[in-house]
């Protein structure tokens, strides 16, 4: 384990509070499951998602800058966003804050109003998933496991902040970590080919027409790959996916009833613990019928296709 | 005689970026606007943008669609040849936009006015206020459709009706204060 003590800092972020309650519940459990302790930053602030930068970007990054301050007077360690647009943001703004000289200055200087202060890189910001794979490890992992998810055919998605811009150790456009750990559960895992694409972000309150269209060629290619459920890593992804299934329906004249899980549910559902001690029943569509899969024998596939011996050759030149 | 005068806008849009002198490399290759999810939306791609900003056709650059259309994915900046971070341009040109008054009854910048008016309040996100007061704004028809959702969002547990207030206020709204006045003395220069 690369932090000592399994000691962690936490910033939960705005959506655990509310729409993304049930990532915050069953990460809470899982990592006290794996033996590691969060503390939380206290009096944290929202990041500012994807909207203030859009306004005015000294205010921007100072209220992302008071985190980091605040969590670093809470000592050394890592500091762990299970959300990927805090994550993004808090990192963001370390990195240029420790790359442009001139914009570290303006930011400690409303920092200094408040009373804080801000060394860039005095910590480590890191994403709960990466966090997760990298510290604990899929040995350990698999050790936890009570309940192998057999049976259960996910499509591992990781949306886009995770991977890009920050450039974390894992392919910005085909990453692999989750589908390795969702194996480490015992879970079938689909190749998801859309696995980074976007879900539309708040697209779905301001353009609905741009936003679920994205949501659903990712809903309609996790189907074609025969996903019981897709499994996410970020509140914003799970609610886009989520919350409006029935929209994207309407919209359509589609039928998709996909359950959208959090990592740390499924993890927690391995680990033995009940549905209803990870707040599954949370999802607007519901998960009951996939996680009655769980224990089931996968069934055949169906064997690859062959040439048909009908078909026209290839065309050739002509020998004459 | 020397003139003094404003620097151009190519120069503003590069000095109000981190690390935005970059884009001085662009090749006008396009791979950004093709890796574009939101693309077919745009009036203009990204690569047209910049071209535009280097011509200095600020109307044409700030009046454009393209940069409310971006659902900040990154996609275009990590697969950039030159390293040129495409989606904080995207973020400039909406700032821009804005303080110019271009934008400000657009639902898009409001949808981002809204939202952190609600953080400079409370310090945190109020999605059940933010989601009310947008939408009975900009889209009171949807609001039955939109209602059906909050609702069972607020059953599930997933919607609070109040907001909740960090502790130390006082020192966000210092901090915040004072980065506005940051920010309003680099305009002025």
């Amino acid at each position: 384990m690369s932090q000592e003590n399994g000691r962690y800092l936490y910033y939960p972020g705005c959506s655990l509070k509310a729409t993304a309650h049930a990532y915050g519940q069953s990460a809470v459990r899982v990592v006290e499951m794996l033996g590691l302790t969060f503390e939380e930053v206290k009096d944290w602030n929202c990041c500012g998602a994807t909207e203030y930068m859009s306004i005015s970007s000294i205010p921007a990054y100072s209220l992302i800058a008071r985190n980091l301050a605040l969590a670093a007077q809470q000592g050394q360690a890592d500091l762990v966003s299970p959300c990927s647009a805090c994550y993004l943001n808090l990192r963001k703004t370390n990195d240029n804050m420790s790359k442009h000289a001139g914009l570290n200055d303006r930011v400690n200087r409303a920092l200094a109003a408040g009373g804080l202060s801000y060394e860039p890189d005095s910590l480590r910001i890191r994403h709960l998933l990466d966090m997760i794979v990298e510290d604990v490890g899929y040995e350990a992992i698999a050790a936890q496991v009570r309940q192998p998810l057999k049976g259960l055919r996910v499509a591992p998605y990781y949306g886009c902040l995770l991977v890009r811009p920050a450039r974390n150790g894992y392919n910005p456009e085909y990453p692999t970590h989750l589908d390795r750990l969702m194996q480490t559960l015992g879970a079938t895992v689909v190749d998801f080919p859309l696995k980074t694409h976007c879900c539309g972000g708040h697209m779905t309150q301001i353009s609905e027409e741009t936003a679920f269209e994205l949501i659903r060629r990712l809903l309609d290619n996790a189907l074609d790959y025969q996903a019981d459920a897709i499994v996410t890593i970020c509140p914003m992804c799970q609610l886009n996916l989520d919350a409006y299934q029935p929209q994207v329906n309407a919209m359509f004249g589609t039928d998709f009833h996909i359950p959208i899980l959090f990592f740390t549910q499924v993890m927690g559902l391995a680990f033995g613990l009940l549905p209803a001690e990870v707040e599954i029943e949370a999802g607007i569509t519901p998960a009951v019928a996939a996680l009655a899969r769980i224990g089931t024998e996968e069934p055949e596939k169906a064997a690859p296709r062959r040439r048909d011996k009908q078909a026209l050759p290839m065309p050739q030149p002509r020998s004459d | 005689m020397e003139v003094e005068t404003r620097p151009t806008f190519f120069r503003r849009v590069m000095a109000a970026t981190p690390g935005g002198e970059v884009l001085l490399t662009c090749l006008q290759c396009g791979t950004c606007g093709g890796s574009c999810p939101s693309g077919q939306d745009m009036d203009a791609t990204p690569r047209k943008l910049f071209a535009m900003a280097r011509a200095n056709m600020e109307d044409d650059v700030l009046n454009s669609s393209a940069p409310w259309y971006c659902v900040s994915c990154y996609y275009c900046a990590v697969r950039c040849p030159q390293d040129i971070p495409i989606t904080d341009f995207m973020y400039t040109f909406k700032r821009m936009a804005i303080d110019e008054g271009r934008y400000h009854k657009e639902s898009h910048a409001d949808f981002s006015e809204s939202f952190i008016g609600y953080v400079e309040q409370y310090g945190r996100s109020f999605e059940f206020g933010l989601a009310t007061r947008y939408h009975l704004t900009h889209h009171p028809l949807n609001m039955v459709r939109k209602s059906g959702l909050g609702f069972q969002m607020i059953q599930k547990g997933r919607l609070s009706t109040t907001p909740h207030k960090i502790h130390d206020m006082p020192q966000l709204t210092a901090i915040l204060t004072e980065a506005r006045r940051i920010a309003a003395e680099e305009e002025a220069l």
